[in-house]
């Protein structure tokens, strides 16, 4: 066992909310195989970055730095992990299950001819080899999955799988490379982060929400969950079906691509749970969730639920909100 | 421009799934199935362009015999012919020997774009474009919401974490995996489902393009997963059910 590398992402020097969830699980699954604990950042200028990494107890901190890696592009960081795993042999790699991650890291894993199990939930140790859970079908079932062959093996990591308020401090020496790389590997070519939408409202902030998915079938339903959402005195949120369809803006939608929300009471309509929409939720106190699919995966996070027809269960719920 | 959809045939969205009694897959006897959704939408933003740029669609899909009516499907929207890897009923291994295999498929074409959809409703691997792009030699894009033409290259626009979007350019060939929900999805009319009868479907066995690679990630079993939060369920008629739930939020969990 040589030791389990977490790849760390960052941007413009702030670590991404899932990267030390990330170094959790590596420091975790190092204590359980008996291995040494790596970090790596990618960037330019990433020395503040590596310093914050390095006030955990780790190994070392790989602070890779190149001009060609400002800005994120698949070639470039492809090309520096690969350079940068060859070189150190971790036995492990391990990412946070960002969209990032999604972006280069099959891609990695296929230049050193493995394959990565993305989106892991769970893992436990059998006979001194590791055991990934990851979620299959939208969530309803779960798979036990192995690596088989020769290691190094890759694998990424479900927000909220781990926690980041586990991490052990410490204090870690940090080593620089200059990864070789010239311009033309990197054959695409990034431009500038934008933002669509003003994001006038702020579900981050809301002590209610009630969310409403695919279940409502049509727009016009809308009023159907808006009345709820008014009797509950709470903010309209939507799954991204909804938002896509253009029933509700854009800036209302809960999940990986829209907003995290905690609120107080989230109350789920119509939403089946999909892992997209449950990472942007699932922090909530109190989670209701009406659904007429018992087996919807929306009733594994719920404190409460209803099986039933929304266009039953909603106009009940406003009338007994009113007693 | 000749574009390549890799397509995925799934169980229908509304399918009552069960596990089968090994444990190992799906109970798959009774299902109804269909275009992995995501990949209708990759289907869709290659006839788009198809119709802006001219050119020809040709779908990939790798899948054992039942998978023909999910490519007939997508010759009646519009695609000009079919390339049909047959596998084994549970297909191959992992998606690197799939990709390996659909990349022998494509030796030939020479496509100028793969386009491909961001993940599968069943596997959920999210994998496979960008190990197609990567074993194809291609760069790549992934969660793609549209894509224009640019200089001899194109622009596409990603989709971020948070409500943040990204342009890139790339070159081409190249390979995207195209986000659901961009656009709207077209019907296959009469007369294209007429004409899709008349249309290639080449034939691969899985065997021909080195099927059965080694696997680097087994499944070993599938299940149910046990709940972790103790929920409380109310069912019955509407009106019992609402009464019953308000008052829990009132006074047991004190969230209203």
């Amino acid at each position: 066992m040589s030791g389990v590398l977490a790849v760390l992402e960052q941007r413009d020097g702030v670590l991404h909310k899932s990267a030390l969830e990330a170094l959790a699980a590596a420091q975790q699954v190092g204590a359980e195989l008996g291995g040494k604990v790596f970090a790596a950042v990618l960037g330019s200028g990433v020395d503040a970055v590596a310093q914050t990494v390095a006030g955990y107890k780790l190994e070392k901190v790989h602070a890779i730095d190149h001009e060609l890696l400002k800005q994120y592009t698949p070639d470039g960081y492809t090309a520096a992990l690969k350079a940068l795993i060859e070189a150190h042999r971790p036995e492990y790699v391990l990412f946070p299950h960002t969209y990032q991650v999604r972006d280069f890291a099959p891609k990695l894993a296929t230049a050193l001819n493995r394959v990565l199990v993305s989106d892991l939930i769970a893992h436990r140790v059998e006979n001194g080899a590791l055991v990934l859970v990851r979620q299959l079908f939208q969530g309803k079932f779960n798979a036990d999955v192995r690596f088989a062959g020769e290691p190094p093996y890759f694998a990424s990591i479900q927000a909220g799988a781990f926690r980041a308020d586990k991490l052990e401090v410490g204090s870690a020496p940090v080593e620089k490379t200059v990864p070789e790389l010239k311009a033309d590997q990197v054959r695409t070519r990034p431009l500038e982060l934008f933002r669509e939408s003003q994001r006038a409202v702020d579900l981050g902030a809301a002590q209610i929400i009630v969310s409403v998915g695919r279940g409502i079938k049509e727009a016009e339903n809308i009023a159907v969950v808006r009345k709820l959402a008014e009797a509950l005195g709470a903010e309209l949120a939507a799954s991204r079906p909804i938002c896509d369809n253009g029933w509700l803006p854009m800036e209302r939608q809960v999940g990986s691509s829209g907003q995290t929300v905690a609120p107080k009471l989230y109350v789920a309509v119509g939403i089946s749970g999909a892992i997209q929409h449950l990472v942007g939720m699932k922090g909530s106190k109190t989670i209701v969730a009406i659904n007429k699919d018992p087996e919807a995966p929306i009733f594994e996070v719920a404190d409460y639920g209803i099986v039933g027809d929304l266009f039953e269960v909603v106009p009940a719920l406003v009338e007994a909100l009113k007693k | 421009m000749k574009i390549v959809v890799a397509i995925k045939q799934a169980p229908s969205r509304d399918s009552q799934l069960k596990v089968n009694a090994s444990g190992s897959w799906i109970d798959d006897a009774d299902l109804a199935w269909e275009i992995n959704e995501p990949d209708a939408y990759a289907l869709e933003a290659g006839l788009q362009l198809k119709e802006k740029l001219t050119g020809e669609v040709v779908v990939l899909c790798a899948g054992p015999e039942r998978a023909g009516q999910t490519i007939r499907e997508a010759l009646a929207k519009g695609a000009d012919r079919a390339i049909h890897i047959e596998t084994e009923k549970y297909g191959p291994a992992d998606p690197l020997v799939l990709a390996r295999m659909m990349a022998r498929a494509l030796e030939a074409e020479k496509p100028d774009l793969v386009l491909t959809g961001l993940q599968s409703d069943d596997l959920g691997y999210g994998q496979t474009g960008v190990i197609l792009a990567e074993v194809m030699g291609l760069p790549h894009a992934t969660i793609i919401m549209n894509i224009e033409p640019s200089g001899g290259g194109i622009k596409v626009k990603r989709e971020l974490e948070d409500g943040w979007f990204q342009h890139v350019e790339m070159p081409l060939p190249a390979l995207l995996t195209i986000q659901s929900g961009a656009t709207k999805l077209r019907y296959a009319t009469l007369m294209g489902i007429k004409k899709a009868k008349t249309r290639e479907v080449r034939r691969v066995a899985a065997a021909e393009l080195g099927g059965a690679g080694e696997a680097s990630i087994r499944l070993e079993r599938i299940y149910t997963p046990e709940k972790t939060k103790q929920s409380q369920i109310f069912d019955g008629p509407a009106k019992e059910a609402a009464a019953k739930l308000v008052e829990k939020l009132r006074f047991e969990a004190r969230a209203i």
